[in-house]
Order: C-alpha cells, then sequence, then structure tokens
C-alpha cells in the first residue's frame, strides 16, 4: 500500500467523522445534566437545509452559519420546554423532534435540491470539533459550572436542594446539544457534501446517539468511537474498490451493524453501564411544593 | 434572649392532608430547638418551608424580626439557613471535594477549600478524606460530610433532619457533643426528632406538634420521656410483652455460610452469614441502614436471582434455588420495606393487590381468571382483623395512610397461614397506633408458632418484640445475643463492628 493512498484515506475519514464528533459531543453534554434527546437527527437536517438555504438565497457563509445555529436553538429550546416545563416524555419528544425535522427539512428544502453551491473548507470545522472535545472535557472536570452540570444529572433533587436551578441548567445543556447538532448538519450540506438532499444525514444522529453511550458519556473516548465509525463508514468503499464481491447493500448497512454490535457488547456489561451513566437521566424533575 | 426566627400561622395543605394548620410559635437565638411529633405530625413539611424547599399555603416567616420571603433554597442560604437532610442530598458518584464545593455558596479553590474544611474538621472533631467518592463512604461519614459541607457557608441556623435515625448509638453521643459546641460557637439549631431521650439529652426547648398543628413550645428542663410522649400522641402507648426464656427446640429455618462477592460498588457484599430461627421465635437483624440489610432481603426474597454462595435450609430442605412464589409456596411469606411500589400497587384495589401475592395459590383463580368472589372475600377478612380504615376493598393501595396500608399488608400474609414471616422495617414511618398494632399483632403470632424475622434500624422496636438479636455491620452478622441479656452498651459496640 502506497503513502499516498493512506493518507487520502485519513484524509477521507477525517472529512467524514467530524459531524458525528459535534453532533455526540453536543448530545454528550446534554445527556450529563441527565437529559435523553432523541431528536439529534432532525436537528440535523433542519440546520442542514436552514444553512443551505441561506447561502443560495444571500451568498453569505457568515449569515447561513447563523440561522443555521438559531434553527438548532428553536428547536432544541422547544424541546426544552415540552420535556422540562411540561414534562412530556423524553423518549417520545424526541422521536417527535426528529420526525417533525425529517418532514420540515424535506418541505423547506424542495426546490433546492441540486442547487450547485461553492463549499467551506471543511478543516476549519475539523479542527473546531477537536478543539470542541477538549474544551468539554475541560468544562466537565475542572470547572465549577462543569460540575453543577455533573450534579444535576447526577441527582437533581439533590442539586435542587442545594439552591442549583435544575430546570435554567438543563435548559442550557440542551441547547447547546441543539447548536451542535445544527453544526454537525451544517457541516455536512455545506462542506461536506455540498449539497442538499432530503434525508441526507443518513442516520448520523443515530450514530452519535450511539456513540455517546459507547463513550461511556467521556469526551476523549467520544472523539476516539466517532473516529472508529468514521473509519468502518470509509473502509466499505475502500473494501468496494479493492474489489470484495459482496452485494452493495452489505457495504452500506455496515456502520449500523456496528453500531449495533457496540451497543449489544457494551450493554452486556449492566454494572459498567449503571456506573458511568448520569444516574437522573430520562427521569423528568418535579419540585415539590 | 432574641428570637431568631418567628413562624407567624403557617398554612400548608395538600390533597386530602393538611400538614401544618396555624403554626405559629418562636425560635431562640443561640438554642437547641426539637420539633418532636409522630410521623405525619408535619415536622418536615414545616422545616422545609422555613428551607425554602416548599410554599406555605398561607402566613409569614420572620428572621431576625424581618419578613423574609423564602422561595427557593438558595433564598434561605443567604439567609444563613443551612440544613441537613435525613435522606442525604450528596452526589454518591461524585468526590468528597466535589461534593463540598457544589455546596458553597462563593467560588472557591480547591487548595483554599481544603484549608477552610480542615480547620472545620479539626476544631469539631470531624475526620473526612476529601478525595474519595461518596459511595465509598459509611453513613455515618456521609452525614459528617453534609454537616461539614451546611458549615462551610457560615450559617447563622442549620436544620437538622432526623440525624440520629441512620447513626449508631456511639455516632449519636458524638454528633451531640458537636452539636452542643456549635451552639456555643454562636449557631442555633432546629432538630427535628420523634425520639423522647434524645430531645430531653440535648435540646433547650421544643415545639410538639400533632396532626398539623402546634401543641405547644415548652422548655424541656421539667420533662422527662413519659410526660414528653404523652403531649406528643395524646394518650398512652402500652409496651407488647412476650415470655421471656422460652426454651425453642425446632429449627425451621436457617443460613449457612452465605456470602456475595458483588462487584458494583453500591451494594455491601454480605460476609459469611449464619443464622438459625426455631419455631416460634421472633429473631431481630439490627443495624445501620445501608450495611447490607437491602441485598440479604433480596436473597432472602429471591426476586432478582441475586448471586450468593452459601446455604439457606427451610424445614431441612435447601430452597437456595426456590424462586419467590415456590418460597410462598413453601409458607414463607414476606412484608418489604417499600410499602408502594414493592409490597403494593399503588394504583389497584386493595383486593387486586391481594391477587398479585397470592397468585401461587390455585383458590383465587378459576382456571386462567381470577376468582374475584375468593379475592374480595379475603380482602374484608384482611381489612375486618387487622383493623384497616378503609370504606371498602376497592379503594386503591395508594389512598390509605401509611399506617393503614402496613397493617393491610402485613395482615394479607398473615392470613395465608405462614410458618416463616419476614418484615423488613415493619413500623417504618407509621403512625404509634398502628405501630402498637403491628408489634403486638407480631408477637401473638410467635405465640401461635410462627417463627418471625425482623430486619429494622429501630432499636427499640427490635428490643421490644424479639427473642433474640444479632447485629448486620457491613455484611457481617454477629452472633445471637438473647434480648433479656442485652446492654445498651454492647449492642451500640456491635452497631459499630465491634465483635467477632
Amino acid at each position: 500500500m502506497n503513502i499516498d493512498l493512506v493518507i487520502g484515506i485519513l484524509n477521507i475519514v477525517l472529512i467524514s467523522t467530524t459531524p458525528l464528533v459535534f453532533a455526540g459531543i453536543g448530545e454528550l453534554v446534554t445527556e450529563k445534566s441527565g437529559v435523553l434527546n432523541l431528536g439529534l437527527e432532525g436537528l440535523m437536517l433542519v440546520g442542514a437545509v436552514t444553512g443551505f438555504i441561506t447561502l443560495v438565497l444571500t451568498g453569505n457563509y457568515f449569515y447561513s452559519l447563523f440561522l443555521s445555529i438559531i434553527s438548532g436553538v428553536i428547536l432544541s429550546g422547544l424541546f426544552a420546554f415540552l420535556v422540562l416545563n411540561l414534562m412530556t416524555n423524553q423518549i417520545a419528544t424526541g422521536l417527535a423532534l426528529t420526525i417533525f425535522g425529517i418532514g420540515l427539512s424535506a418541505m423547506l428544502g424542495k426546490k433546492f435540491g441540486g442547487t450547485p453551491i461553492d463549499g467551506l473548507n471543511p478543516y476549519y470545522f475539523i479542527v473546531i470539533s477537536f478543539l470542541l472535545v477538549f474544551f468539554v472535557a475541560y468544562f466537565l472536570s475542572k470547572t465549577k459550572t462543569g460540575l453543577i452540570v455533573r450534579a444535576v444529572g447526577e441527582n437533581h433533587n439533590s442539586a435542587y436542594a442545594l439552591g442549583y436551578n435544575v430546570i435554567k441548567t438543563r435548559y442550557l445543556t440542551i441547547i447547546f446539544g441543539g447548536v451542535m447538532s445544527s453544526l454537525a448538519g451544517y457541516y455536512i450540506s455545506i462542506c461536506y457534501a455540498p449539497m442538499w438532499q432530503e434525508g441526507m444525514t443518513a442516520g448520523r444522529g443515530w450514530i452519535a446517539l450511539a456513540l455517546v453511550v459507547f463513550a461511556t458519556w467521556k469526551p476523549w473516548r467520544l472523539l476516539v468511537g466517532a473516529y472508529i465509525f468514521g473509519g468502518v463508514a470509509i473502509m466499505q468503499m475502500n473494501l468496494q474498490a479493492i474489489g470484495v464481491k459482496l452485494p452493495g447493500q452489505f457495504f452500506n448497512m455496515m456502520p449500523y451493524l456496528a453500531t449495533i454490535i457496540v451497543l449489544v457488547f457494551i450493554s452486556s456489561n449492566k454494572l459498567r453501564l449503571k456506573l458511568s451513566a448520569p444516574s437522573s437521566l430520562n427521569i423528568p424533575f418535579e419540585k415539590n411544593q | 434572649m432574641q428570637s431568631i426566627v418567628e413562624f407567624k400561622n403557617i398554612f400548608k395543605s395538600y390533597p386530602g392532608v393538611i400538614a401544618n394548620d396555624d403554626v405559629s410559635f418562636n425560635i431562640e437565638e443561640q438554642s437547641i430547638h426539637a420539633i418532636l411529633g409522630e410521623n405525619g405530625a408535619g415536622k418536615s413539611t414545616l422545616v422545609k418551608i422555613l428551607y425554602g424547599h416548599v410554599k406555605p399555603d398561607s402566613g409569614q416567616i420572620l428572621i431576625n424580626s424581618d419578613l423574609a420571603i423564602i422561595n427557593s433554597p438558595s433564598t434561605a442560604k443567604n439567609l444563613g439557613i443551612n440544613m441537613v437532610f435525613q435522606h442525604f442530598s450528596l452526589f454518591e458518584s461524585l468526590t468528597v471535594a466535589e461534593n463540598l464545593i457544589l455546596g458553597m455558596n462563593e467560588n472557591i479553590s480547591l487548595t483554599k477549600l481544603k484549608d477552610k474544611s480542615k480547620t472545620i474538621c479539626d476544631k469539631y472533631g470531624f475526620n473526612l478524606n476529601l478525595n474519595s467518592p461518596i459511595s465509598s463512604l459509611s453513613v455515618g461519614q456521609r452525614q459528617s460530610v453534609e454537616i461539614v459541607r451546611s458549615l462551610l457557608n457560615n450559617p447563622k441556623i442549620l436544620i437538622m433532619d432526623e440525624p440520629t435515625s441512620v447513626l449508631t448509638p456511639d455516632e449519636i453521643s458524638k454528633l451531640f457533643k458537636i452539636i452542643k459546641n456549635l451552639v456555643k460557637d454562636g449557631l442555633t439549631v432546629i432538630f427535628i426528632s420523634h425520639k423522647l431521650e434524645e430531645i430531653i439529652n440535648l435540646s433547650d426547648y421544643v415545639t410538639i406538634m400533632r396532626n398539623g398543628k402546634v401543641v405547644s413550645t415548652i422548655s424541656t428542663q421539667n420533662e422527662n420521656p413519659e410526660t414528653l410522649g404523652y403531649k406528643m400522641l395524646g394518650y398512652k402507648v402500652s409496651k407488647v410483652k412476650h415470655e421471656s426464656n422460652i426454651n425453642f427446640s425446632q429449627e425451621i429455618f436457617n443460613i449457612k455460610n452465605l456470602s456475595t462477592q458483588s462487584k458494583d460498588p453500591f451494594t455491601i457484599n454480605l460476609n459469611k452469614i449464619d443464622l438459625s430461627l426455631k419455631k416460634g421465635q421472633i429473631f431481630g437483624i439490627a443495624g445501620v441502614a445501608g450495611n447490607g440489610q437491602k441485598e440479604l432481603m433480596e436473597i432472602l426474597l429471591n426476586e432478582n436471582d441475586y448471586e450468593f454462595s452459601g446455604d439457606i435450609f427451610f424445614k431441612g430442605f435447601n430452597i437456595n434455588n426456590f424462586s419467590t412464589f415456590q418460597r410462598k409456596s413453601l409458607s414463607i411469606s414476606y412484608v418489604t420495606e417499600e410499602r408502594l411500589g414493592h409490597s403494593a400497587v399503588p394504583e389497584m384495589s386493595l383486593s387486586e393487590n391481594i391477587f398479585l401475592s397470592m397468585n401461587h395459590k390455585s383458590e383465587f383463580k378459576k382456571g386462567d381468571f381470577i376468582n374475584f368472589e375468593k379475592i374480595n372475600s379475603y380482602a374484608s377478612d384482611v381489612i375486618k382483623n387487622f383493623n384497616v380504615d378503609t370504606p371498602s376493598y376497592h379503594v386503591k393501595a395508594g389512598k390509605l395512610s401509611g399506617g393503614n396500608l402496613q397493617k393491610f399488608i402485613i395482615g394479607r400474609e398473615i392470613m395465608s397461614n405462614p410458618q416463616l414471616l419476614i418484615l423488613s422495617q415493619p413500623t417504618w414511618g407509621i403512625d404509634a397506633g398502628s405501630e402498637a398494632f403491628i408489634k403486638k399483632t407480631i408477637v401473638e403470632l410467635s405465640q401461635k408458632g410462627v417463627s418471625i424475622i425482623i430486619i429494622s434500624h429501630d432499636l427499640d422496636e427490635l428490643l421490644e418484640v424479639c427473642h433474640q438479636i444479632s447485629v448486620l455491620y457491613e455484611g457481617s452478622l454477629s452472633n445471637p445475643l438473647n434480648v433479656e441479656d442485652i446492654n445498651i452498651t454492647k449492642l451500640g459496640k456491635y452497631m459499630g463492628g465491634l465483635f467477632d
């Protein structure tokens, strides 16, 4: 194997894995505070289409990035309002958010499918994604605010009894997660593709969710996990190129199959999962009055 | 002396209950003020109102004669009010240092925190390792963390909700010394308890509450446990008596060399437990919560295939691999600690709850259908024979008060004619009337030849009811002590792990 091919493969892995890092690190922070947001896929799609449409209409990268982020703030804010204030079921609400996002993005982007644009250089985002993981790891383990986020996810009743605002903390972590998902979507439609196509995130939101469990809620492991998944996804193309004779569908399903296998493997050790998961994850918080 | 806290006409109701009814009294600065009352008398609600955890429907609180509007715990902390909770508000997976930082109003560096907490620990005799995770600490150590965390904020008022309920006698006397020193240094302590002797030993004043109302606020100087107890209940409770010095002969149940090896740091591993129970005997398992009671009960019940080594024999048969229902069919009955959610399903009616526990018995089924006639008559017998206060067996289990539901659950199990009854915390959190009734029932049952195991944190209860008591400490069970020759010092040592 020559060195150019290796560099080529590494390059593709870097480029294709970045959305997983963004969405995964956002969800990690949300889950650390005790909220499970299954709406990543929907958030990514809406972030992708908002950024794309704005870019086509204005030609301004800054506006498109800004509006993409705003779409994440609005949708995740809505999710936060539903699960925190109205105390709806987090799983059902997250699934609804995904379905809503798929539908909304398809409707908005109908006229823009196939419109050509000039993509952004993905390397800015790749660098940012590494810095982000570093920042989140530092924030959660070293700062008092990070400690409060962990405390809220660990035991929201105790955190409330100590005088912390559980609802506000969770609003902020949910919105952070939402913004990260929109950025992941923005990256896909503006840097990675660059184009708009219905459902173009192709299940990356779900893989990001699995990654958080795979990483046992630790930022650095999430980064490693994301690159393993990214590698598997790229491997399929290379295996096909080398000429392994298997149906194409088999290669397409490899990243998802890998996700399922890893999740089964991790869930088999119940003790480890119980010890690393935030104890209040997916449990609604009710102030007793 | 000046009043530091004044409660004025506090009123708080929950659906169906009035928790606080026109509560007014004053707390003097630099005193230890106890609030005494039965379970459900409204003590906890009142202090939670003071701490901003619960909003009153009406009424006012004055702090240093100024009207204070306390609508969240953080406002309370800014006013210098801190609270040590009965069920601790610690974060299990975080370290002691992280827990301390979370409790502080101000931002503080780790080195400064170390200095500050060391000063407090040295002054009052606490012993903390800042780097240990909370999950590795004993219950007494956890309480120290809670107290130090409150003291770091330099509070003026410290509320302690039943602080002694989880401590050994030795730890209690240590805690009392600390509290007295704190008060000397200017703190006001509000101390909630239902233990009469403690209140007389420790506090200067006591406010007695009954059914949400203040009965009186008095100095503890001229009181003794009997007079205080009468004021708390409004009537006298007679103790149950059982014949002592019976020679039990026939062994009915025994445990040999029972151990567990779980890797979960949130559970306690049991260590070579031996136990022998005779026909008609009441055997108590004492010990501070969190010393393996939960794990032992788990194995006795066998609901979750908890892994263990060793053997359990019932009437000579090894029942290690018997399921819960198989054990019940052998006439072993259980009353678990959690009334709602484990012993009974709150949303289901009393008669449905009978069926859930008794469905191994064919008489309650007609083919694959439920025989409601039989179940309803069984339920009404339980209600009649065990003084359960409820209009009918159609009432949902969750609607009954703690005491009534417990009488119903114990009655349900006793009516199935068990030969062995295993109870966990049978009188925890229920009113004195029901408690006396349950104790009497247990003693009468043993006189009919039924063997009984009681797992309880309440020493007084065990000493009153049991023939023999063993102490569980960090998963090891002490040798059994006959109740006649137990003294409290020895039991205190056992509860601190000093037995071989």
